[in-house]
């Protein structure tokens, strides 16, 4: 039985030790302190927890107005609010002005599940990874998702890190030190690579073992840190195993898979196969019916990597 | 720099700071005249009497704070602070300029003196209540002072902020609306009406004054009560004109984003004593 572990337990966890070390750490959330967490640190330092009710666009003023009077703010909602509704704020109040603050949001993707398209967030990593300044951080899993939260705490300048809802199975033991603009290469392949992030790197290395089975050897890089992105490491993927399929619970526009594309495209062209939610709004249901639906599991990324190889043979 | 609570002086001040945003939105070709001009007076006020605030301070010195929420008036700001010998004044002719430190909008990176960057409206408050919570938490009590337009409080996000401001009990927030009663489009009341203002921002938890917000006793007077509340954040509605001290310009919105030619220029430093 694989261990589940989940992101947002784990970004609770450690912005209550970031606020033991460091006093100007603080947080504000929108309402949803308890599904994001931070209502652990709420408990602990209530004077530096600002509730901003259901204002995620006046939170993300007042986390940047506390970034410029020093503070190291974490500002949390859920994904479709913090960078859907809140966009602008972010993109003027924090982004352009190289505001220090934090925004680490749960509930991306579709593994929200019941509460259906109102509440997934399919477009998070392209409206954040489109604004100019930011860093844009999508965790494997949870150890991964600690040690993100505790580089943004040190890095100075804004910082999206993306959670979700649900427990991922865990792809990294335990401590796993997650450095910015570095990918992580969890097996090496011959015929092909994915370039996976979050719960999809768990997947892809699932993928990689039914290819193993049909003599297809599949490389899998963790991309946690899709800005900057690791482009050495998508190169070296296209230059040693010519094609290439990024995984990724968010649509297939404007998310790691472009960031691929875009890179792969003008320095060394391969075969790039997209495997992400599609361009459509889903349906409520649970994350397995949703993941099923959107071909995100093992054999749907098997699928494509049997897809990339096709167009690899053609060229 | 020198401070002074003598309004004659203040007037004179007041005077200088129109020739240069006049000026340097000539240079600039484009700018925003209008609600730089109805503003003089405020910021007049807040820079050379009443802020705590000097060059010399640095970004973690102890110091009152102004966040100019309509940033279009970027103009008066930087015409203030290089009065203030935030940087020379030839500065200010480089106005919008391609690379110039005085970007068309406040942009607190590049310009010293501008502590929040701004020019999307209704997104000021909100930093101004982080700085004051920031300055909770570091037991600084200065002031923040904060400078919304009128047509800009139209904008949800003001009244967020509002709710927060009072939720969190901002004693050392002085907000200060430039009621020049203009916005782009013509008259605040016909565009989207948003009176009763001082009822609104009462019921919203906030004491409220209404000014002259060209009249400096008005404006110094309506600071020191608004200081002397602790518990509420505070809103001094400034009745303005729109153009203010530029016969031609007032109460025309046309002058709201339209930069004076060389013989407007001219004109309207005449009226200003410039021979
Ligand atoms: C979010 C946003 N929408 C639109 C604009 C364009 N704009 C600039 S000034 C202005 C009118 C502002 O009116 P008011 O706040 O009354 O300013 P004042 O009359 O004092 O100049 C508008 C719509 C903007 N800067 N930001």
């Amino acid at each position: 039985m694989t261990n589940m572990l989940s992101l947002r337990d784990f970004y609770g966890k450690t912005l209550v030790e970031l606020g033991r070390s460091n006093k100007d750490v603080v947080a504000l959330d929108c309402d949803l302190s308890g599904s994001t967490r931070t209502s652990m640190f709420a408990k602990e330092f209530p004077d530096r927890f600002f509730n901003m009710g259901v204002a995620e666009q006046d939170m993300m003023g007042t986390a940047a107005g506390l970034a410029a009077g020093g503070k190291i703010p974490f500002a949390s909602t859920f994904a479709i609010f913090a960078t859907g509704r809140a966009w602008e704020q972010i993109r003027q109040s924090i982004a352009y002005p190289d505001a220090n603050v934090k925004i680490v949001a749960s509930h991306g993707g579709i593994t929200v599940g019941q509460d259906g398209p109102s509440h997934q967030a399919g477009e998070d990593i392209s409206l954040m990874r489109s604004i100019p300044g930011m860093t844009v951080i999508v965790p494997a899993d949870a150890h991964e998702a600690a040690d993100a939260v505790r580089w943004a705490a040190s890095h100075v300048g804004p910082v999206y890190i993306r959670l979700t809802r649900d427990k991922f199975p865990v792809v990294y033991d335990e401590k796993k030190t997650f450095a910015v603009g570095k990918s992580t290469s969890l097996k090496k392949g011959k015929d092909l690579t994915f370039v996976a992030c979050g719960m999809l790197t768990y997947v892809a290395l699932e993928a990689e073992k039914m290819l193993a089975n049909d003599g297809i050897s599949a490389g899998v890089i963790d991309m946690a840190s899709i800005k900057p992105l690791d482009e050495q490491a998508v190169l070296d993927a296209a230059v040693e195993t010519g094609a290439i399929v990024t995984a990724e619970e968010h649509s297939i526009i404007g998310g790691l898979g472009s960031a691929v594309a875009e890179t792969v495209s003008e320095k060394h062209p391969v075969p790039v196969i997209r495997a992400g939610i599609p361009d459509t709004y889903l349906s409520s249901g649970t994350p397995e019916e949703l993941m099923e639906a959107a071909h995100l599991t093992p054999k749907g990324l098997a699928d494509c990597a049997r897809r990339a190889l096709a167009l690899k043979k053609k060229k | 720099m020198k401070k002074t609570d003598n309004v004659s002086e203040l007037a004179e001040i007041a005077r200088q700071i129109r020739i240069n945003v006049l000026k340097m939105i000539h240079l600039a070709a484009s700018g925003h005249p209008g609600g730089s001009l109805s503003a003089v007076e405020i910021l007049v006020s807040l820079y050379f009497s009443k802020m705590n605030h000097s060059p010399s301070h640095s970004k973690t010195d102890k110091r009152d704070k102004f966040v100019l929420s309509k940033g279009h008036g970027a103009p008066v700001l930087y015409s203030v602070l290089a009065k203030c010998g935030y940087f020379p004044e030839e500065e200010l002719w480089t106005l919008r300029k391609f690379n110039s430190t005085l970007s068309g909008h406040p942009y607190a990176p590049s310009t010293p003196g501008v502590e929040i960057t701004t020019g999307s409206l209704g997104q000021g408050l909100s930093q101004a209540n982080g700085l004051a919570l920031a300055g909770r938490l570091n037991k600084d009590d200065s002031i923040v002072y904060c400078l919304m337009g009128d047509g800009e409080t139209q904008e949800g996000q003001i009244w967020e902020a509002a709710m927060t401001a009072s939720h969190y009990k901002l004693g050392t927030m002085v907000a200060f609306i430039d009621n020049n009663e203009l916005q782009i489009d013509g008259f605040v009341r016909d565009i989207m009406g948003i009176e009763p203002i001082a009822k609104k921002w009462e019921a919203f938890g906030w004491h409220v004054q209404e000014i002259d917000g060209h009249d400096f006793g008005a404006i110094s007077s309506a600071i020191e009560k608004a200081k002397a509340e602790k518990e509420r954040p505070s809103l001094i509605k400034c009745r303005t004109v729109k153009g203010k001290g530029v016969s031609f310009m007032e109460n025309l919105a046309k002058w709201h984003g339209t930069a004076p030619n060389a013989d407007e220029l001219k004109k309207a430093l005449a009226e200003l004593g410039v021979a």
